[in-house]
């Protein structure tokens, strides 16, 4: 786990594609540059799409984490 | 800006109007979005109810031979078995297309996916450009006013102008 404080949570469990995605760069829209979000999905895909996400979007993907327990965690550094 | 950083664009031409196929393009154009994408989606044919007020879209099993048929309650074992239903039965029975489009909502619903409605809005809040198709207006008698008000009209030209442009484009 990062030990950088987390501005804000995101809880998207039980959402399918692409719902993680799109909540996520909602959830974004409201932070401030540098602030970190944290969001949990049960949807395996999102391990590959919040990867390819991060990547276009060029935000920072500080951590994707398989939490075992059908849960994923990111931490989502907001870079502009 | 150098080309790295340019903005991504996709082309969307949404022609199915069944519940199954309405889904990809909404899929697609929202997952862009989200991505920082610029997209456009084209709909005709029978695409072109997509942008009714009311997305009334149906699915049928008929002559779709792949859809699992399979029921959303139930124990896991019973929600495992797939039902074949043979075309004699789907086409003759009153009212099993509504089941099946029942059916299919529930089981979205169930394993967590959007409804085409709740993905268009989606769209139309990260600003997706929906062009109605003009020519299919005119042939099937639709007005642009059973359109949602996003709808803009257009023609194979406008809405070429935007593929040329495009990164992806795509026909659904």
């Amino acid at each position: 786990m990062s030990d950088q404080a987390i501005a804000k949570k995101l809880d998207c469990k039980g959402m399918c594609c692409p719902l993680p995605v799109v909540k996520t760069k909602k959830a974004l829209k409201d932070m401030e540059v540098g602030e970190i979000l944290e969001m949990i999905s049960t949807d395996p895909g999102s391990m590959p799409d919040m990867a390819a996400w991060a990547r276009q979007t060029k935000h920072e993907l500080v951590e994707a984490k398989d939490m075992g327990n059908d849960e994923f965690l990111f931490l989502i550094k907001k870079t502009h | 800006m150098s080309e790295e950083n340019k903005t991504k664009k996709l082309a969307l031409i949404s022609s199915q109007g069944t519940l199954d196929w309405a889904y990809p393009p909404f899929i697609l154009a929202s997952g862009a979005a989200a991505m920082d994408w610029e997209v456009t989606i084209f709909f005709t044919f029978y695409g072109l109810p997509l942008l009714k007020k009311q997305i009334e879209a149906k699915v049928s099993p008929l002559g779709n031979p792949a859809m699992p048929m399979k029921m959303p309650f139930g124990p896991a074992g019973f929600q495992g078995i797939n039902w074949p239903i043979p075309n004699l039965i789907s086409s003759n029975i009153p009212g099993f297309e509504s089941m099946a489009t029942g059916l299919m909502k529930k089981t979205f619903k169930n394993k967590g996916v959007a409804s085409v409605q709740e993905l268009r809005d989606m769209c139309i809040d990260m600003d997706v450009q929906m062009i109605g198709c003009q020519m299919t207006m005119d042939v099937f008698g639709f007005k642009k006013e059973e359109f949602i008000e996003e709808a803009e009209i257009g023609g194979a030209a406008m809405f070429l102008e935007v593929a040329a442009e495009a990164d992806v484009s795509l026909f659904i």
